[in-house]
């Protein structure tokens, strides 16, 4: 019995059990090295298998994703050097989350992670200063127009994305770690109170809300496209640290179904040692899985119904519908009024 | 008048280059290459042995260089470059 | 992908995947004494928008490990055109091993010139006259300087000759269809000669830099440090994302190697006067 393994299945096995490694015709690896990169997993990789006895062409391109992967650590602990600078007046620690705060925290979730933009959490009452700061030390708006910019700053939970004039690096200024109109209402308060120091004017989430918070973004915050990045950061932070305070502070979060289902597949896709309670998947379970694993060997996505059924619902998830309805249909009027305007 | 005193980034944070006129700064910390020209280098070399004010700074390089025909240009511009050069990383304000 | 091929060129390999059959044979033809690979650094993806758009006007959407979200589709006509633009698109976005310089190479005896430029600059054409006079072909649009030894690597992609410059297309090279109603215009794409296949793998010392510029008097200049540096980093599509290393590499080439600017009226009298600029050393 048995059908072959697909690539982004081999790649999940090697991230979990980096041995086989040397096992790999170049074939597979061509496929594997694909898939990695579509998933933004090349980094990750390249460090689980450090070390081992690969193929030449295999190992150079292992060796690049690793020094990348120390670039983009330098970039983003630049970033946060300059954030923290910048909102010094505040005299409140800048909260990172996600892949800026592994690294800055020196966590094994960092190792080889792909970080994009600097994503911060402050209080909501400090962010008028902190907007006015950021303009004043060259941060700019990505969105201009006045409808999107209501919709960030009202249904969103965040500041409009700001991008640096010469640095050309985005910055998410976060209040609460889900949009208002979201049906889990997390405790924004108890987040920022729980959070710990770093130097330099930095912190970072507590370990358990760390985890809660990466269960939130993997489902309640999008489509599940980077899903297995977001899942192998949950791996990563388990392993290390184990999980300790997580399910109180999900229930504290009003996000235990979100962890439960991120505990699950964690365990069901990396092994990851989770309790007992988390080690049966269910049948939404395996939807799920299928959505996180439906990319192929040429780094495409695949199961495009799957795919589609996840997009509407994570807008769903952001807006209720009345609200999704008005907004879907304004995005259209405008779509609509564009070409007739000078 | 006192205000900050400035130091350079430490010497592990810099590669530097000289070219001509110019001197290229390779800053480790930000990845971003500098070109600097007079007094910037100036500037890096005597804040690398000591934290200085500005006025202590302008006093300092005016032994060797000319730095405007008034003490108020001079320590303006002095001020302007050293903005350029904290926001840069360069150096830094304590 | 149901069409594919994966060869090497230089220090790098290449999986060129394909809704249709046809670019795929195009660029079998056109690399058909290239080795192949079992394996692939980048990987490029001809796509159509949907499966109707396979037969339907068919168009390709150029992807791949790397893709310009807002490129414009090309008519399955251009596919060769497609697969080259998606190739130097996984290394001006991807590549990271090499420093990379818009610029063409040759070489003597395995000391290398580069000739620096953007698109249209002229090094495409300098590059094949010079390569015909005896010159070895290191590339036309690109130059890998290795930041461990600071030596040029050979990757000679075809060559691609737009609307004037055809004509200096010697008639026994090896070609790719002619292309027209492209972007930019007619484009054929040439091979490059045995013998700069038979070299991809032998490296050459840089040893001579020149910054062209066809379709002026000739004059040359030698270029002073600061300038030459600044030429370099925006000769240079992969310097910021090299980091450090970038920095040495490039304040090392700057140091070691003569830079002039030449402005040369037409492709004879630039051949000459590189030729000479090299012969002067």
């Amino acid at each position: 019995m048995g059908r072959a393994v697909t690539p982004v299945e081999r790649l999940v096995v090697l991230l979990r059990e980096p041995t086989g490694a040397v096992a790999l015709s170049l074939t597979e690896w061509t496929d594997a090295l694909t898939v990695a990169r579509a998933e933004l997993l090349l980094g990750t990789l390249a460090h689980r298998v450090d070390g081992l006895a690969l193929p030449a062409p295999v190992a150079r391109v292992l060796a690049d994703a690793r020094v990348e992967a120390e670039e983009t650590r330098r970039a983003a602990l630049w970033e946060a050097n300059r954030v923290a600078r910048a909102l010094r007046p505040l005299r409140i620690p800048a909260i990172l989350l996600k892949g800026t705060a592994f690294v800055a925290a020196g966590l094994a979730a960092g190792r080889g992670r792909s970080i994009g933009d600097c994503d911060i959490l402050i209080p909501r009452a400090t962010l008028p200063e902190a907007e006015a700061l950021l303009a004043q030390a060259g941060w700019e708006w990505v969105k201009s127009d006045p409808y999107d910019d209501h919709y960030y700053r009202e249904w969103m939970h965040e500041l409009p994305p700001l991008i640096h004039r010469e640095r050309d690096r985005m910055l998410d200024v976060h209040h609460t770690i889900l949009p208002p109109t979201a049906r889990p209402k997390p405790d924004a308060a108890a987040l920022i109170a729980r959070a710990e120091k770093l130097d330099g004017g930095l912190a970072v989430l507590s370990h358990p809300d760390m985890i809660v918070h990466a269960a939130a973004h993997l489902f309640a915050d999008g489509d599940l496209t980077g899903g297995l990045r977001n899942l192998w950061d949950i791996h990563a932070l388990i392993e290390e640290r184990g999980c300790d305070g997580v399910e109180s502070q999900a229930a504290r979060h009003d996000l235990a179904k979100a962890v439960a289902r991120a505990l699950r597949l964690a365990h069901a896709i990396y092994a990851t040692p989770v309790p007992p309670a988390y080690r049966r998947a269910t049948v939404i379970d395996r939807l799920y899985r299928r959505r996180m694993l439906a990319r192929d060997g040429w780094g495409r996505g695949r199961h495009p119904v799957t795919r589609g059924a996840f997009y509407l619902r994570s807008h769903a998830i952001r807006m209720p519908l009345p609200l999704l309805a008005r907004h879907l249909w304004i995005k259209w009027r405008k779509g609509k009024a564009a070409p007739a305007s000078e | 008048m006192s205000g900050p005193r400035y130091r350079a980034a430490g010497a592990e944070l810099l590669i530097v280059e000289p070219l001509d006129l110019f001197t290229a700064v390779f800053h480790r910390p930000s990845g971003m290459t500098h070109l600097l020209t007079e007094p910037a280098p100036q500037i890096l070399e005597v804040l690398a042995g000591e934290a200085l004010t500005a006025d202590a700074l302008l006093a300092r390089l005016s032994q060797d260089y000319e730095l405007g025909d008034a003490a108020g240009e001079g320590a303006a511009m002095l001020q302007a470059r050293l903005e350029e050069l904290e926001a840069a990383g360069l150096i830094d304000a304590r | 992908m149901k069409h594919h091929v994966t060869l090497r060129v230089g220090p790098v390999g290449f999986r060129i995947g394909s809704d249709w059959r046809d670019p795929i044979d195009a660029v079998t033809a056109l690399y058909r004494d290239y080795p192949r690979a079992d394996f692939a650094d980048y990987t490029v993806r001809l796509e159509a928008a949907s499966p109707i758009r396979r037969w339907f006007r068919p168009s390709i959407h150029i992807a791949g490990d790397y893709r310009l979200p807002e490129a414009a589709p090309l008519p399955l006509a251009q596919g060769l055109l497609a697969a080259e633009l998606g190739m130097n698109l996984q290394m001006a976005l991807g590549h990271r091993r090499h420093l990379l310089l818009h610029a063409a190479v040759v070489a003597r005896d395995d000391r290398a010139m580069l000739m620096s430029g953007i698109s249209g600059a002229g090094k495409s054409t300098l590059s094949l006259l010079l390569a015909r006079r005896g010159w070895r072909f290191l590339g036309d649009e690109f130059a890998l300087i290795d930041p461990l030894t600071g030596l040029a690597c050979p990757f000679p992609r075809a060559i691609s000759l737009k609307n004037e410059s055809l004509s200096v297309i010697p008639p026994d090279s090896h070609t790719g269809p002619l292309l027209t109603g492209t972007p930019k215009g007619d484009i054929r794409h040439v091979a490059p000669d045995a013998p700069a296949i038979a070299g991809m793998d032998r490296p050459a010392r840089p040893t001579l830099l020149v910054f062209p510029r066809f379709g002026f008097p000739s004059a040359s200049r030698v270029l002073p440090p600061a300038e030459a540096f600044v030429r370099l980093t925006q000769a240079s599509t992969n310097y910021v994302a090299m980091g450090e290393a970038g920095f040495r590499v490039l304040t090392r080439l700057r140091s070691q190697v003569p830079a002039i600017a030449l402005d040369y009226p037409d492709g004879a009298a630039g051949v000459a006067a590189v030729e000479a600029l090299w012969d002067a050393l």
